[in-house]
Order: structure tokens, then C-alpha cells, then sequence
């Protein structure tokens, strides 16, 4: 069997460009949507916060600084060839790619290493999380980004059982989307995460904000989900930055995963408008 | 209409800042966010001098990212105001005369900006790159340790924010 030896250093390198870009750049997914909106909302507030949002994510790019000064928690999303193995430690690879890229390119450190007790800076963004997934193949397909806390600290998860049917699905969401309310840096991408068990549901969850909010779900009855939740929370007022109008959200992503016959959990991750992520296959 | 502030920020002004206004402010403002809100309050709290005049100032909830050679201060826009919320009132009873962040803040706060004749400005999540041209100089206060959140004083022209609660407790955040 041919085993493909991949250098850390490429890794690294890799991960390191990964965090940089999604700071600096936006989505062009995001960008057309922040467009559409500028022309949808009439009421003059919620016009020049858009008009504001766009001219600060232009910025960004050309002076490839940060577009919020939160570049967030490094999350990382790997799918890992069997085929492949790493000349020295993949994990301190994908470390060191996310110190290099926070030290380096002027991003911010809002890691602690103590959640309640110490709160002590960690000074480079250490550790990311990561998710890993084992696939066929000799490549490393890496899905990152930086997660800002304005919104993370917005989303919830709930362990609904099976009677609460797709309208107890819906409700959850909304009742979360109206709870954030004008906290979390709208127009917001609202990731859910339906099925599997506890923690899977809220990886799906992040996963989903880590999709293009110009894709849908492939099976229709959720995509149809999709566009309906986004409708509805288009209808709440809260608009760019909770200052009314009718862009609460840019997008609603849902993915999900086989459950138990007891259970239908249900993970809301909330990202604000920067909603940073970037792909690349090593 | 916007409407321009030169800092410090009267009572007057204060009064004549309606809910919606878009505001420009220029002249000092003070940073600080979580841990420094924590260590003014408790400092309060033990009944000792705090190491920064608060007295007629205006707070901004603000940790930047660091600045690239050249540039005055990294990207720095708004954090969430609600998460000062518990030390905000104290603050204000002390004589600040306002804050900006961003979102929503609680009753307690809003009846504190009343009491005080106070004004919270909101400025735009995630225009960190835009809001940091409007910020010319930037002075370290306190809490060095701190990094992005130590206490700063920033000197500003024409700063870009929205009034969200003026000083009769009138919410632009009352919906949905």
C-alpha cells in the first residue's frame, strides 16, 4: 500500500495562510448578500449600517487587516486520508500554524488557558479546536476559521424528543434567533445542527456556519426548512446591528445526522455577519 | 442627521442626544471590556481610588487586535455591551457620562443612564476596520497586563455611533 508522507511544515503553512485569509477576506458569498440587502432595506439606519459593513470588509481586504478586531477561536474542521501520514506531530503542525498566523498577521489573542479559575492569556490564540474525521484517500482537506464569542456566546442546544416534530424543530430556532436578538452583530448566518447525540448536533451546528450561505441543504425538505426559517427571522425587525430593518439574517444553514429513536437534538450556533472560514486541500 | 460632539461631553449635549441620532464624536474617549470592568468594580468595592478618572468621560467596550506597522491601533470595534452590565451602574453613579458598545443592555443599566443624565452609544459590530480610521492616537492608563483589554485612552475625530439610550431611558433596541 503506498502511504503519502506529507511534511508538518506544510501543514503549518497551510493552516497558517488558512486563518490569515479569513480574516482579511470575506466571503464573496457573504459580500452578495450584504449587496441584495443594501437594496432590500429602506429604512435609512439600516441602509447606512450595510453601506458601513461593506466599506469596512473592502478595507479589510485591501489593507489585509482583520475585519473585526474579534478574530475569534480557531476552529478547525480536518478530513484526514488514510493514506497519508505526517512527518512529525499533525496536532503541534496545526498548533503552530495557528500561532504563526495570530503572532504574525496581526490578529488578536482572546484565548485563556483556564475557562473559570485563571483566565491567563495564552498570547497566541492556543489551542484551536479541532474536529477530526478519517477519510479514504492520500489528502488533507482542512475547513477553518476564527469564531468570534459576540455570537457564539448567542447559540444554545436542546435535546427535543421526537413529538416535537418539525414545528418544535422550528420554534427552538427562532426562540433562539429572537432571544440573541441585537447581540450578536446581525445580519447573522444561523448554523443548526439536527440529530446524532449531544455534541454531535452542536459540531453540526458549527459546521453549518462554516457552509456558503449561497448552498442548501441537498434534501429539499430541508432546504425548503431553510428558507422558511430565514423568512421568518427576516420578519423579527431586528436588522444590521439590531437597529431595525429587514436583514436580521443573511442565511440559514441546517445540516444533520441519524438520531436515536428517543431523541432529536437540536444545536443553534450563531455566527455574526464576519462569518470567517476558508478551505484548502494539502 | 449626524450630529457632532466634541468631547468631554456636556449636559447639554447630553439632553439635546435623542434616541436614533447618528452622532460623530470627537476628542478622548476611555477604553476598557471585561476584565478591567471586574477590577474597577471591585476596586469600587473595597471602597479604594480606582487608577483612572472615570468622571465625565465616555467608556468604549473595546479590545483591538494589534496594530500593523504604520497604523495608529489594529482594527477596533465594538464588544457586547451586556456583559458589563453588572459593573455599569457603579460606573455611572460615579460620574461617567456614557458608554459605547453594542446590543442591548438591562434595566438596571438603562435606569442608572436616567438617574445620571448618561447617554449609551452603540457602535457597529464588526466595523472594526472602518471605526479604527477614526482613531488618531492611542495612550496606555492601566492594566498593561491586560494586552488587548488593558485601559487606554483614545483620542478620536469624528467617531461614527448611533444613540441607543439617551438620557430618559428611551431604547432603540425595544423590538422583536
Amino acid at each position: 500500500m503506498d502511504i503519502r508522507i506529507i511534511d508538518a511544515a506544510a501543514v503549518t503553512a497551510a493552516v497558517k495562510k488558512l486563518f490569515m485569509d479569513c480574516n482579511y477576506f470575506i466571503g464573496s458569498d457573504i459580500m452578495c448578500a450584504l449587496e441584495t440587502a443594501l437594496h432590500t432595506e429602506s429604512a435609512p439606519v439600516a441602509q447606512s449600517v450595510l453601506s458601513q459593513i461593506i466599506e469596512n470588509d473592502r478595507i479589510a481586504a485591501a489593507e489585509q487587516i482583520p475585519l473585526c478586531q474579534d478574530t475569534g477561536m480557531a476552529v478547525l474542521f480536518v478530513e484526514y486520508g488514510d493514506k497519508t501520514a505526517i512527518d512529525g506531530c499533525f496536532e503541534d503542525a496545526v498548533q503552530q500554524g495557528v500561532r504563526e498566523a495570530y503572532e504574525e498577521g496581526y490578529l488578536r489573542k482572546s484565548v485563556v488557558s483556564d475557562p473559570v479559575f485563571d483566565r491567563v492569556n495564552t498570547r497566541d490564540n492556543t489551542p484551536a479546536v479541532i474536529h477530526t474525521r478519517i477519510v479514504p484517500g492520500d489528502k488533507i482537506r482542512i475547513t477553518a476559521g476564527g469564531k468570534g464569542f459576540g455570537s457564539e456566546n448567542m447559540s444554545a442546544i436542546k435535546m427535543l424528543t421526537p413529538a416535537y416534530g418539525e414545528e418544535g424543530v422550528k420554534r427552538f430556532i427562532l426562540d433562539t434567533v429572537r432571544a440573541a436578538g441585537p447581540n450578536p452583530c446581525p445580519p447573522i448566518v444561523v448554523g443548526v445542527g439536527i440529530g446524532g447525540t449531544f455534541e454531535r448536533a452542536a459540531q453540526l451546528a458549527k459546521k453549518a456556519t462554516f457552509r456558503p450561505i449561497d448552498t442548501e441543504n441537498p434534501d429539499p425538505r430541508y432546504a425548503a426548512m431553510e428558507r422558511e426559517l430565514l423568512e421568518e427571522i427576516n420578519q423579527m425587525g431586528f436588522g444590521p446591528a439590531g437597529l431595525g430593518g429587514k436583514t436580521t439574517a443573511l442565511g440559514v444553514n441546517i445540516e444533520t445526522f441519524p438520531t436515536h429513536i428517543a431523541g432529536m437534538p437540536v444545536a443553534v450556533n450563531i455566527c455574526c455577519h464576519a462569518a470567517r472560514h476558508a478551505s484548502t486541500e494539502i | 442627521m449626524t450630529k457632532r460632539i466634541t468631547l468631554p461631553i456636556t449636559d447639554e449635549d447630553i439632553k439635546s442626544l435623542k434616541t436614533g441620532d447618528s452622532v460623530l464624536l470627537t476628542g478622548t474617549i476611555i477604553t476598557g471590556r471585561d476584565a478591567a470592568h471586574k477590577r474597577l468594580y471591585e476596586l469600587l468595592q473595597q471602597g479604594k481610588e480606582l487608577p483612572v478618572d472615570l468622571r465625565g468621560e465616555i467608556i468604549y467596550y473595546v479590545g483591538p487586535a494589534p496594530a500593523k506597522p504604520g497604523y495608529v491601533v489594529g482594527p477596533a470595534g465594538p464588544t457586547s455591551s451586556y456583559r458589563m452590565d453588572k459593573y455599569t451602574p457603579a460606573l455611572l453613579d460615579l460620574g461617567m457620562k456614557g458608554m459605547i458598545g453594542k446590543g442591548a443592555r438591562s434595566q438596571e443599566v438603562i435606569d442608572a443612564i436616567v438617574r445620571n443624565k448618561a447617554v449609551y452609544f452603540a457602535a457597529i459590530g464588526g466595523a472594526a476596520a472602518l471605526i479604527a480610521k477614526s482613531i488618531k492616537k492611542e495612550e496606555l492608563l492601566c492594566y498593561e497586563d491586560l494586552g488587548t483589554e488593558a485601559v487606554r485612552r483614545y483620542t478620536v475625530e469624528d467617531f461614527p455611533c448611533i444613540v441607543a439610550v439617551d438620557s430618559e431611558g428611551n431604547n432603540v433596541y425595544r423590538r422583536g
